[in-house]
Order: structure tokens, then sequence, then C-alpha cells
């Protein structure tokens, strides 16, 4: 019996919380009264026996997120098969094959097409596979449950059933809807945290019905019994209604009892809970939407490419089926040798129309090689080693948790190279959701001399470019030494800040190699080791870190391993208060109801000392109010009030002479926000007993008023006390990013990506980080969206809703003319250099993405470089997604790691999962996953880029190897006086696209490299080829399409002339029909392979194989066809040895035809590539010329010059910065210069 | 330049990247192994590119090979002698010129036709004798595919007509060996030389191919039940000789890709001097007439590129002047013009030798053009 034996901690936290979390003990409305429909279920508490039969018998708590199982794969999965146009087409042409329409035998029909869709199959079947493991590992997790008469044991989560009592430990999920009976707290509480339902990061606090109180341990549950009468299954997360009878009375449930799936217990060794809604009923699988299937953009263009050659293909069918029926009408019963008289409806002369009609379905059979059947497997089997080839990349591999990145869906990699707009979470995403104390300001003077990561990455680009700056200006030939003087002078200046930037630099190194404790790090000897009473403030530095200590509702827990304490805070930000006040020696160490007790370690005394602060009162944190305040009596009996909160609220709050240290704080406070750290401002009021007891009085009669007003009378009374304050000083806490972050953002916007923020956090957090990842920055000008204060408005509404729809026009009239006004604002700008950031909060964001406001805020939006979206929920996540890109059409990728970001993952083009995170919802949501943010540099430029790229490449490939082949048989046809006749035999054509040309593109498709990864990650504007979709633009189809058409022509035209009626060999033989289908077929597979080599730019032993291995494979082909029998290889038998080898003619057209064929696109490659080069052309010739090993300089200026103009990331602010500089300097330097300069002879 | 590392500084070098042990991927081998080159898509790769120098080399390559083997074709051509007598007309009498029809359907009529040709040049042997008839489908679907190959390879498969549709089968419903239109429609008109009065013997051993006879047609597959039909359609075949040795059948089922044709006839093994006026005694049987064919009589002599054959020579030719037009102008419009945007236009293109000469003279009469500017990427 696991733990069934622990002590219950007789603490009673409910106490502590003046708003979060109590009504009032008594039920003002009673019992929920439940009838009608909506209001059916009902489950019987610790009976799960009764729920195994209808209608009580819901579904299990197993998950399954498959599209198949055994039994509906086969069925399903060909249905999806044939679901595509071109399959159903195929398959057509099969059935067809079986009748003597058909130009060719049935097997070279059917043997294509099944291969084809197997593999596709075989590839959905290995995909669901994948899922089904997935589901299997969530299903198998174990779970503590009562096995009756009070016993408890583990069982998989898929065996729990409704109505089963359970147990959930300390940080363990949910596992399904449950109802709180009781906690390891005496009253019931339980603190949750829901990060992965809403994104929240602060924890929730759930308090059980003070009837199941005394459920306490196992035992208590041998002969528990209940009913509860609920809600049925829906996906709102926020409401439940239902009631329990126990013990003959009812109560009424609210969501404050309910323990949603996937959130998970934090701060509460145990609670036990009644399973209420399993599996797919739980509010989380009910939130879910079936992760709709996505399609990149190249797959949807392709889609009208084969449209088009279907119409091409209806065309020339028709020409040919009229063709044949004027030939069968008027000529036909002149060709005595064709027996005219006795022929089938097939060839009858005299019902041409009905010939014809047969001969429509003929020629669209035989024309069917214009459209490649292989096309999609072959896209398919690219695609999947594409991903491999994601999964497998170690750059993307993260140590610490061990995640690949994973390509779960392989459908969009080429989408990955076409992104426009990013829209990332924030939390876990940007930031690892871990708050390090970092810099302080106490009494006016900052402490804290470590450097962001921001500052330290944008230091090194400053340096970086400066020393590139001082060497462009050194080129410039200088004749006058008064402007060299100048010149030495500026670099003098920019030496120094040079140093500065060096030392910081080389400080953060040092840093790193120190030991690190979570939550802190802050350095500053000024401080630390309890120097801090040799500072000239001492008083004020002791009153600040008592604050730290005392001011919270945070819970120590003794970690045996290291001998201190570990924090249980109900935000990371108060748990590296904690952790630095433990740091600076005031370690928190106990709380009771009444006392928090402290230990301060450097005290005058020179020994420890504990101290133990009585909490009168606790005035908790709420959004709304922005501080949160501690009443506490202190030894001494002082009663203090200590407060901590936003800082605007507090400067609001002070008193007159708690002011001294406003300006300068605020000052510290300005910069701390720039670099993107958390502030929070610090202040104190001493209390007379007197003036404490008459509010307390007050507080008290507040606290026990009954009804609606409670809460409002409650921050009225809290409001009065917190007022006159004196400012102390303000904290500076560090969202710490995840690694790499501001890098990657940088190089992201380097390659042209545009990137909004969309958090469930509140406005100042976000900014701040916005500031840390360099996404918003200091002379950007912001343009903050917000609803005006309507709660007084509001509040009368609720008497008149007339009132209300008036208010709710005003608000959005009001936002519609904030919205304008922003946008003139940009329009009016006319410095090019000015950079717009927009920030807008969830409220107001429901209304701008009303139909009518939409529009308005979408132009304003893409007009600024960064758009940051606060308090949204989830699903404005998919409502701004969707809107960014319906009303752009532009590719856009949403990232996330929570189950909050799941509806803006499913909804993006492309939703990537942060994997690592226990939650896996965004994952299970996501087309990709990844396990750092970082990883999106690569993903995207590098993995990115060339699947884009390759695929494009290889459908243009394809559509021109298909026509080349296709028209071909056309022609020949027109010669044939259309009667359907091809001049290849059936096997040739059943082995073009599946064997003969189909490994060369699939190597083209999985190992073409136009530039080398490092080249991607260096020249990352190179990545807007694909967003400006270079490679697979109308014009470039075309081109292709083209070129495959003058093949065709030169394929058949020289062929034709050449074996056109004399003897081709010295032997004097004539050509047949074999002799010359079999050597333009030769000539087809030398220049499509041929063509294939000219367009890869990158040849590892594979290509070679692939590429000279086919046309190997044909020769070989017709080796051993020739030799099989007769029977088999009809004329073909023996053509290779016999007829085609010996013939010097047969040798020389082909190499005739392959370089007429390859011709116009090598011309047209190496003039482009002369005159009038791509980006990676010019790229590749450096490369080639190891220019850039020779030329150091000029290959990093070409690459500092392949940035994209952009406007967010720490290099922008860099270049604002050195844009000012060279401003200032160009001032001096032109004065100067009119007189200096001579022009050069 | 100190800080020249910055771009570098968060890209893992490759020596730098730590290659975990316990990467959850199965390892087969060392070249599917997790961190293998080649999943790490870093395989050793030549990169060819096409600079200048390649690009004019590759046309130069291609114009000096291409123009040589143009003017051997072109000459190989035209060492052969071919003459060409269509005949198809002047063998209907006069009073038949009208009703041709009537002419080639009657069995009544005289169908011996007697020319004359004259020897251009001297023929030397072996003078292949060929028959070309235009107009004639002989790559029509229903006519392809109305054979069966099985039946012709052995006696046992004789039954096997079903492809060959609607000649499978007599009305009194015997098999028909060879079946199918093919065989059904063989060419019937014969030729007889002489010169100078002496018969020039025309040797129709050989001129199948060897394979067709050796395992196409069976040897013990006999002619039955041939042309014995309703409707005659061209040649009888002797039902004493297999079919393996009935050649002229061999080369006529061999089915001509295009709609005008020539079929070996077969060879006159001696030489023919130059204005020898040869004889030809033709058996006109053959009914194009309904469909407005021509029939011609091809005596040729073939060289290494077979029969005479000019548009090869003339294929190649143009191409490789094709080539060179372009290296020419390539290496003009790259020095008169040279490309805007490069990093590498201050540098001398890595040409090959001659061309880093045209270059350097066509440079110096423009000399002025070519400022060594690099401008920017982007």
């Amino acid at each position: 019996m696991p733990r069934a034996g622990r002590i219950r901690e007789k603490l009673r936290w409910s106490n502590l919380y003046t708003f979060s979390c109590l009504r009032p003990n008594v039920l003002e409305d009673g019992p929920h009264s439940l009838q009608g429909p909506g209001f059916s279920r009902i489950v019987y508490c610790n009976q799960p026996r009764v729920h195994q039969k209808k209608p009580l018998n819901y579904p299990s708590n197993y998950i399954s997120t498959t599209k198949y199982n055994i039994i509906t794969f086969l069925p399903k999965a060909i249905f999806e098969q044939f679901r595509r146009v071109a399959n159903m087409y195929f398959l057509m042409a099969a059935i067809l094959s079986l009748t003597p329409v058909a130009p060719f035998s049935a097997v070279s029909m059917i043997a294509p097409l099944a291969f084809v869709v197997g593999l596709s199959m075989a590839k959905e079947a290995l995909e669901d596979w994948r899922r089904f493991m997935q589901d299997m590992k969530v299903n198998s997790r174990k779970v503590s449950i009562h096995k009756g008469d009070g016993i408890f044991g583990y069982k998989p989560w898929q065996k729990i059933r409704v109505g089963d009592v359970v147990r959930v430990e300390k940080d363990q999920f949910f596992t399904a809807d449950l109802l709180l009976l009781s906690s390891s707290y005496d009253d019931g509480i339980c603190y949750v945290e829901t990060m992965n339902l809403d994104g929240e990061t602060n924890l929730k606090i759930k308090r059980s019905l003070e009837v199941t109180l005394p459920l306490v341990d196992d035992l208590a549950f041998k002969n528990f019994t209940a009913k509860i009468r609920c809600e049925d299954p829906n996906p709102n997360l926020y409401t439940f209604v239902g009631n329990l009878e126990y013990d003959h009375q009812v109560y009424a449930i609210d969501p404050s009892q309910i323990l949603l799936r996937d959130s998970k217990l934090r701060n509460t060794s145990y609670v036990y809970g009644v399973v209420i809604f399993t599996g797919p009923d739980s509010k989380v699988m009910q939130n879910s939407t079936k992760s709709p299937s996505k399609r990149s953009t190249i797959e949807r263009k392709m889609d009208y490419i084969i449209y088009f050659l279907f119409t091409l293909l209806v065309l020339i069918s028709l020409i040919s089926s009229i063709g044949f029926a004027v030939k069968t009408k008027f000529e036909m019963p002149d060709w005595w040798y064709l027996q005219p008289q006795n022929t089938t409806n097939l060839y009858d002369p005299t019902k041409p129309a009905l010939s014809g009609i047969f001969h429509l379905v003929t020629a669209l059979i035989l024309y069917g090689y214009l459209i490649p059947i292989s096309l999609y497997v072959s896209i398919e089997v690219v695609k999947v080693l594409q991903a491999t080839f994601i999964n497998q990349d170690l750059h993307m591999y993260d140590e610490e948790t061990g995640n690949p990145a994973q390509a779960r869906t392989s459908n969009l990699n080429e989408e990955l190279g076409q992104v426009d707009t990013i829209l990332s979470d924030k939390t876990g995403t940007l930031t690892c959701n871990q708050m390090d104390f970092f810099k302080c300001s106490i009494a006016g003077v900052s402490y804290g001399m470590g450097s962001s990561e921001v500052e330290i990455a944008a230091a090194k680009k400053m340096a970086f470019d400066i020393s590139e700056h001082n060497s462009e200006m050194s080129s410039v030939p200088m004749h006058n030494i008064k402007a060299r003087g100048l010149m030495e002078n500026s670099r003098s200046n920019f030496g120094v800040s040079e140093i500065e930037l060096e030392t910081v630099i080389t400080s953060k190194d040092e840093k790193d190699q120190k030991p690190m404790i979570k939550g802190f790090s802050f350095e500053d000897s000024r401080l630390m080791g309890g120097n801090w009473s040799k500072e000239p403030n001492a008083d004020a530095i002791l009153l600040f870190f008592r604050i730290l200590a005392l001011c919270h509702t945070a819970i120590p827990e003794p970690n045996e391993e290291t001998g201190s304490f570990n924090y249980e805070a109900e935000s990371p930000d108060e748990g590296a208060f904690l952790v630095a006040a433990r740091e600076f020696g005031f370690e928190f160490y106990r709380r009771t109801q009444t006392s928090v007790f402290i230990r301060e370690r450097y005290s005058s005394s020179g020994h420890p000392i504990e101290r133990e602060f009585k909490v009168l009162n606790l005035l908790d944190f709420s959004s709304k109010r922005k501080r949160m305040s501690v009443i506490v009596q202190d030894e001494d009996g002082q009663i203090l009030l200590l407060c901590k909160g936003a800082d605007s609220i507090i400067f609001d709050r002070l008193s007159k002479d708690g002011r001294i240290y406003e300006e300068s704080t605020s000052r510290h406070l300005n910069e701390y926000g720039e670099t993107g750290l958390r502030t929070l401002a610090l202040a104190y009021r001493k209390l007379k007993e007197s003036e404490y007891s008459v509010w307390n009085s007050e507080f008290i009669k507040a606290k026990t008023t009954i009804g609606a007003d409670r809460d409002a009378m409650l921050e009225q009374v809290s409001d009065m006390m917190e007022k006159d304050l004196i400012l102390v000083g303000a904290t500076a806490v560090e969202d710490k990013l995840q690694k790499g972050v501001p890098q990657c953002i940088d190089k992201l916007a380097q390659a042209g990506l545009k990137i909004w923020v969309l958090t469930g956090d509140k406005m100042e957090t976000a900014i701040n980080i916005g500031f840390a990842c360099s996404l918003l920055r200091q002379c950007m000008k912001q343009i903050c969206i917000t609803t005006m204060n309507t709660d007084l408005l509001a509040q009368d509404a609720k008497k008149a809703l007339l009132v209300f729809l008036i208010t709710d026009q005003a608000v959005k009239e009001n936002i519609l003319m904030q919205l304008i006004n922003g946008l003139q604002m940009i329009k009016l700008e006319k410095d090019p250099h000015a950079a717009f950031a927009l920030v807008i909060d969830g409220k107001t964001l429901s209304y701008a993405l009303e139909e009518d406001l939409k529009h308005q805020f979408l132009s304003l939006a893409v007009n600024c470089a960064s758009v940051i979206c606060c308090r949204v929920s989830p699903k404005q996540k998919a409502l701004v997604t969707r809107l960014v890109k319906e009303g752009t059409g532009k590719t856009t990728l949403a990232i996330g790691d929570g189950a909050n970001d799941v509806g803006m993952i499913q909804e993006a083009d492309i939703g990537i999962g942060i994997s690592g995170v226990e939650g896996m919802q965004a994952v299970m949501a996501s087309d990709f996953s990844i396990a750092q943010f970082r990883f999106l540099e690569r993903l995207l430029v590098v993995h990115g880029h060339w699947c884009y790229k390759r695929i494009a490449q290889m459908i243009c490939y394809f559509f021109y190897k298909n026509i080349a082949f296709g028209l071909t048989l056309f022609y020949f046809e027109a010669y044939t006086g259309f009667s359907g006749q091809s001049v290849y035999d059936d096997w040739y054509m059943l082995l073009f696209n599946v064997i003969l040309t189909s490994l060369p593109v699939i190597s083209l498709g999985v190992f073409e490299q136009d530039v080398s990864s490092e080249v991607c990650l260096q020249f990352p504007a190179l990545y807007q080829q694909g967003p400006r979709n270079v490679f697979f633009d109308w014009y470039r189809i075309f081109g292709w399409m083209a070129n495959g058409l003058y093949s065709s022509l030169i394929v058949f035209f020289l062929n034709l002339n050449i074996f056109y009626d004399q003897a081709f060999r010295a032997g004097g033989q004539t050509a047949d029909m074999a002799a010359v289908g079999a050597t333009m077929f030769t000539c087809i597979i030398w220049a499509v392979n041929c063509q294939i080599a000219l367009t890869m730019s990158h040849f590892t032993w594979i290509q070679h194989l692939f590429v000279w291995g086919s046309i190997c494979t044909w020769y070989l082909f017709l080796l051993l066809y020739g030799l099989s029998s007769p029977i088999i290889s009809g004329n073909s038998f023996q053509i290779l040895v016999e007829a085609l080898a010996p013939a010097p003619i047969y040798w020389s057209v082909t190499l005739l035809v392959a370089v007429a064929c390859n011709l116009p696109y090598l011309a047209h490659l190496s003039f482009q590539r002369s005159f009038n080069p791509m980006d990676h052309h010019v790229i590749q010739e450096i490369k080639y010329y190891k220019k850039d090993t020779e030329d150091q300089h000029m290959w990093t200026r070409e690459r500092s010059k392949a940035r994209q103009k952009t406007k967010i990331g720490f290099t922008a602010r860099v270049d604002a910065k050195i844009r000012q500089l060279k401003g200032k300097l160009q001032k001096k330097y032109s004065s100067l210069s009119v007189q200096t300069i001579i022009p050069p002879s | 330049m100190a800080t020249d590392g910055f771009f570098d500084s968060n890209l893992p070098q490759r020596s730098e990247i730590q290659r975990p042990l316990h990467f959850p991927h199965i390892s087969r081998g060392s070249f599917f192994a997790a961190d293998s080159r080649f999943t790490q898509q870093e395989l050793p790769a030549c990169k060819p590119i096409l600079t200048p120098g390649w690009v004019i080399t590759t046309f130069i390559f291609i114009g000096i090979i291409f123009i040589p083997i143009g003017l051997v074709s072109l000459f190989a051509s035209e060492r052969v002698v071919e003459i060409v007598d269509r005949y198809d007309r002047d063998c209907v009498p006069a009073n038949y010129s009208k009703n041709l029809l009537a002419y080639i359907q009657s069995s009544e009529t005289n169908k011996t036709c007697t020319r004359s040709i004259i020897v251009p040049k001297h023929m030397k042997n072996p003078v292949y004798v060929y028959y070309q008839l235009d107009n004639f489908y002989q790559n029509h679907r229903r006519y392809v595919k109305s054979r069966s190959d099985k039946q012709l390879r052995s006696k046992a498969s004789e039954t096997d007509t079903e492809s060959c549709n609607p000649e499978g089968i007599t009305p009194s419903n015997s098999h028909i060996v060879p079946c199918g239109l093919i065989a059904w429609s063989l060419f019937n008109d014969t030729y007889g030389f002489s010169v100078k009065n002496k018969v020039l013997d025309v040797s129709k051993k050989n001129i199948a191919w060897k394979s067709d006879q050796d395992h196409k047609f069976g040897s013990d597959v006999y002619p039955k039940n041939f042309q014995s039909g309703g409707l005659i359609g061209g040649a009888k075949l002797n039902a004493s000789i297999p079919l393996s040795e009935q050649e002229d059948l061999i080369v006529w089922m061999r089915t001509a890709a295009l709609p005008t044709f020539r079929k070996l006839y077969g060879k006159i093994d001696v030489d023919l001097e130059a204005n020898e006026k040869i004889t030809v005694e033709i058996q006109n049987n053959y009914n194009t007439y309904s469909f407005g064919g021509k029939k011609k009589l091809v005596l040729s002599t073939t060289s290494w590129i077979g029969g005479k054959n000019d548009f090869l020579g003339i294929a190649y030719l143009t191409l490789g002047g094709l080539c060179l037009f372009l290296a020419v102008s390539f290496i003009l419009v790259y020095v008169i013009k040279p490309r805007k945007t490069s990093g590498t236009s201050k540098c001398l293109p890595d040409c090959s030798l001659l061309t880093e000469v045209v270059v350097a003279v066509l440079r110096l009469c423009n000399a002025q053009h070519r400022l060594c500017s690099c401008p920017s990427l982007l």
C-alpha cells in the first residue's frame, strides 16, 4: 500500500487567500436544478460496476488519435487513395485496359497502379502505427485507483472507468476529469497547473466540498458511495454544473471542484477524486478538434497542373479521335489489307462516330503518360525520406531531453520552405518558464552585473559591425592627413566601445563557469555574502530582503540533497524571489497558518537568527489588482504592510515621503524593461496598532459579507490599506529565454520572416519578452491597442441591456479609431528605418477579430514589424492564425508547446509543437515537433529551403519528362492513321515511370542541395526563394513544360527522319517499328536523365548511381528482354544484340538527340548563371572558387549583405544603434571632407 | 577581425557536435547510423557548376565533336548509290489508266512489266534490292495486332489464332497458318533483273533477321489453309517450306514504323558498273491502287550508316555549328556586357586556355567597360 499512512498536513491554506479561491463556506444558491437536455449524466461514485451497463456505460478512458483500425484500414485507405483525381483516372484506365479498347496490355496498366497505391497505403499504415504507439504510451500510464475495501492499486489509464475513485499524487497529470474529494491539506485545497489547457503559468487553487473532507485516507473509501448528476460532456473548460448527492443531501458542484484531464497536481502531496468524464468525454478531448489534413501550397498548385494536363490530354485525345473518325470514314474503306468489311465496332468505317467515341477512350488511356502515375508515389517516397532526414538531424537533437526533431506528417516538408509569418506562443516556447532573479534596484542604487543573453548577442554583433565599418572606411583612399586623423579618432572612439563590449562578453563567459542556482543568476559582490550590511542604505536593503522573504504565498519544502529549501510558489517569479532571499541570507523555512519563519544568516550578532513574523492578513495577487500585500507583525510587535506589484500601481500609491527613490528607481525600471526583464516594485508601510485594528474589523466585515458585492467590498477595503506606501526598490527578474532564442529570432528575421507572439500572459510580461527577444526595441514606435476602461460602464450596463449594447458599440468604435490612427501613423512615417510594433490584448482582440474590424486590424498588423497579442485565449490564437492565413494568403507557421496552442497549431499551414514538456497535446496536434525553439531556424532555413527546392524541382522535372515522353506517342499516332498504336513496346512504357526514370528523380528530391547547410544558415536571405516561390511559379512550370514539348519534338522528328525508309545498317536491313521504338526510347532515356543531371547541383555517389544507373538499367533491360522468349518479347526479341547495337546509327542518333534535347536548357542555364544569376548561383560560385577561404573579408561582407532588410531581431537593434553613431560621425565628417576630398584622377 | 566568428558562434562546427550514444533511432550498420554522414546529409559530393569556363569549353567541345561526325556521316551518305524507280503507274497498261483497280483485281490482265534502269555510278556489291510502299499503314493498330507469335513459333500452337481476327480461321473453321492480316496481305510483286540479257541473280537468303528465323518462326511450322479463304490478300506461300525458311514472310511480318517503308527484297552479289542498263521484269501483282499507294523499286548500296541518309550528317553539322555559335556569342556577351551582380566579377573567370586568350583579346578592345567592382549580392 503505497504511502497510505502518510501524515496529513494539518494546514488550512485557504485562510491565506483573500480573493482567488474562496467563496464563503455557506452555499448561497443551494443545489443546481438540473433538468432538461444536456444534464443527463449520472455518476455513481465508487461503484464503477454500475457503469458497465447501459445507459450508464460511458466510454472508457482509452483515447485514440489514429485514423484507421485494423478493420477499417483497407476500405478507408483505398478510398483515400482514389480520392486523388489522378489515381481515379488510372483506376478507370486499368479497368478499361481489360477491354479491347485499350492500346496496352492490361498488366502494364494494373501493375504500376497497384505498386503506386500499395506504396502509398503502406506509408499511411506506417504513420498510423506511429500514432497508435503514441496513444498507447498515454493510455498505459499508471494511476492509483480504489480497488475496493479501501485498497488502492495502480492501473493503466485506459482501464479507468467513470465512477472510479483515484488518488493522484504530486506532479502527476489527472487521469480524467475528476471531482475533487479531498487533498493532503486539511481544508481540501489543491494546486493545479493548467498550462497544458490554457497556457497560464500561475497555479490555480481548487477546493473540495466541505462534505467530502473527511475522506482523508484510503480506508475511508471502503464504504463511500455518492451520486453525481451533472452536465453532459462539453468542451467548455471553465464551466461545470452538477450536484453531488451524498448522505441524502444534495450539494452543488462548481468548476472549482473539478480537476481537468491533462492538468497537473502541484504543491499538494495527493488528492482523491472521483472520475466524472473519461477519455473522449473529458473536457480537453472535447476541445480537441480532428486535426485537419493539410496540404502544402505546392501540392495544391500541382493539382492545377494536373488539371491543365488533363485538359491537354482530353484535347489531344479529341484531336486524335476526330482524326481517327475521319480517317476511318474516308480512307479506311480503301485499306483492303485491314479488311474493312469485317470489322468490329472499334474500326467500323460505316459507323465512324461510334468508332471515334471508342477511340476517344483508347486515346485517353494511351496519352495517360502525360500524367505521371508515379508522381504521387514518388513525392510520397521523397517526403518520407526527407522527413527521415529531419528526424535524424543531430543539429536538431536536444541533448538534455533526448528528443530529436520529428516530422509527424511528411506532407508539409516543402511548406517549411515557404513560411511567411511565424505565430509563436511565449511560455514554454520562447521562454522556459523559469524566472531568474537578475537585478535589483534598492534605495535608488542598481545592483546586479549580469547581462542578459540578448545584450550579449547584440554586443557581439555590434563589435563585429564596427570592425567591419572601420575596415570599410579604411578602404576608402585617403588623401588627406586631416581626414585620416579623423578616421583614427573615430576608430579610437569605437575602440573604446569595443573594449566595453569585450568586457561584457568576458564577464558572461566567466559567469557561465560558476555553478548555477536555479532561479538566481544575480551577481554583485556588494550584496552577496553579507556585504550588504556595509552599503550606505543597509536599512533599506534589509527591508527589501524582508519583503522578498515575506510577501508571498509559497510553501517551503526541505530539500534533502542540498540541505536548504525548495519553494512551491504559485508563480515562478515568486519562487525566484524566495531563492534570491535565501541566497542573500534570508531563508524562508517554515510557514504555519499564522506565521512565516525566516532564518537570517548575516545578522549583526554573526549567528543565524530565526525570526517569526505573524501574518495578519494576506491580500493576494490578482491580475486586476496587479499587486499583493501581506500585513505582518514582527517579534517587536511592529505591524508592517509589505507590498509588491507592478511599478505603475505602486508608484500611484506612494506617500509623499515615500517617493525619495522614485526617480532613480523608475529610471532603473526602464533600463531593466528594455533588456526584457520583468520588473516589480517593492514598498512598505508601517502601521500603528490602532490603525490596523480599525481596518481589520472592516476587512473582516467585508470578508463575511454574503452576496454579489463581496468582491467589490473586499477590494475597496484592501485599497484603503494599500496606500501611503514607501518605495524601497524594484526587482528585475529574467524570464529565462530558451537557449538561443534571440539568435534564432534574429536569423529568422534576416530570412525575411515575420514573427508574431501570441501569449496568454499579461501585457507587461509579453512586452518584456518582446524586448528580450529583440522583437521590440526602444526607438520602435509601439502602437498599443486597448479597450478603454469599461469596467465602470459595464457595471452600470448590468442593469440595462440596452446600455450595454451601446457601450459595446462605443468600445468598437474606439478600437476602430485606434486602428485607423495607427495606420495613419505608419503611412505618414517618412523615415525608412522607423519600425512599428503592435501590441494588443485579448479583450480588444475579440473586437478586432470581428468581421467588420478584422481587415483594418490585419492591414495594420502586417505593416508593423512585430506584433504581440497578449491575454489571448486558445480560440483567439486560432482565429488570429486564420486571419493571417486567409487575409494575407501567405503561409503561416504556428509554434507552441501547450494544449492552449493546439487550435493555432491546427489552424496554421504548419503547426510545430515543442516536445520535451510533459503534456503532449501540442506535439500530438502538430505537424512537426522540435525540442527547442532555436531548432526552428535549422528546420526552416536548412530543411525547409532544401525540401522546397527539392520538391519544386522534382515536380517540374516530373512534368517535363512525362510530357517529353507522352507527346511522342501522340505524334506517332498521327502517322498510324490515329489508330492508337504505340511505337514503344508495352514493357518500355510500364517501366518508364516506375523504374527507368523514378530513381533519379527521387534522388533529386531527397539529396539535392543547392548550397550546404552551413551556407544556408550563413545566408538566411536565401530562404526568401521559398516565400517568393521562385522555383514553382507558373513561369517556371510552363518553362519546363515547354522544354518537355521541345524534347518530345526533337526526339520524335529526329528519329523519324533518320529512320525514315532507308537501311539503317550496313547489312541493308530497314528499321521496323520495334527498332524505331527502341531507339526512340533510348533517346528519351538519355535525354531525360541528362536533363536531371543538369538540374542537379549536388552529386554524391548516390545520384551518380541512380542517374547513370538508370541509363545502364535500360540497356540491361533491353538486353534481358531481348534474351527472353520471343513469346514475351515479340518483335523486340534480341533487338539490342542483333539489330541495334551493331548499327553505328543507333549510337549516333542517341548522342545527337540527347545533346539536342538538352542544349536549350544548358544554354539557358549558362546564360542565366553568368549574366543574371540567382542568389544561390552566386554563393555556389563563391564556394566553388573557394573564395570563402581565400578572401575572408569578401566572404563576411557578402554574408552581412545577404540579409533581408529587417526591423526586428538584435541585428536590427544594433543597426539602429550604428545608424545613430554613423549619423553623428557623418556630421563631423562631412564638415571636414568638403575641403579635403579630392576626386581620384 | 577578432569577432569574425560571430556568425559561426551558434553554428555547431562538425567537430563540436557531440554524438549522443543514445540517439533514439535504430542504427543499422555504419551507413544508416544516426551520426553517419549519410543521415546528416553530409556525404562527400561533387558540386559542379557552370562557370563561364565550363560553359565555353562545353559548347566548343560539343561543336568540335559534332562537326566531324556530321562530316563523316555526310561523306558516308554521299558514297551510297541509290536508285529509286516508281513503277506502280507505269506498269499499268494505258487502257486501264482510268481504272487501276479493275486492272489489279482482275486475274486476266497481264501483270508483267519491264523496266529499265540506268546505274548512275559504280555500285559495289552487295547491292540491296528493296520494294517501297507509300501510304500503306502497316502500323495501324488493327493490322499490327493481327498476328500470333505463338502460332508462328511452334506447331503445337497452331490453333492459337484468336488474336488474328479477322484472318484467324477460314470460313470452314480450319485454322490458318500463318494467321492474321499481316501475313494475309503479304507483298507479292516479284522482280527479275538482267544486265545485257544476262540474268542477275537476286539472292533471297539472309534478308531477314537471323534471330527471327531461328527462334520466332518455327522450322516445323508449315503454311496451312493460307490464302484459301474467300478473300485473297497477297502472296501465297509454298506449303512445303517451313515458315523459318520463308524469308519474304519474315521480312514482311516485321511491321514498319511509318506508312512509307522499304523492305528488303534480296541482294545482288555482283558489282554494277556505272551507266549499265539494268532490265527489270516486274510481276505487278500487289494492290496499292485502291488506297493510292506508290510502289517503288529501290537498288541501293550501303555504308556504315546504312542507306542514303543525308539528314543525320546535316543534323550533326547544324547542332555542332549551333554550339560553336553559342560559345562565340557567350564569349561576346561575357566580354561586352559582363554580369552586373557578382561577388567574383573582379576576378578572371576560370576559363580554358583558348577562351582566356579570346577573352583577353576582346577585352583589350573593350578595356573601358570592365571596372572591377564587386557590388552587393542582393
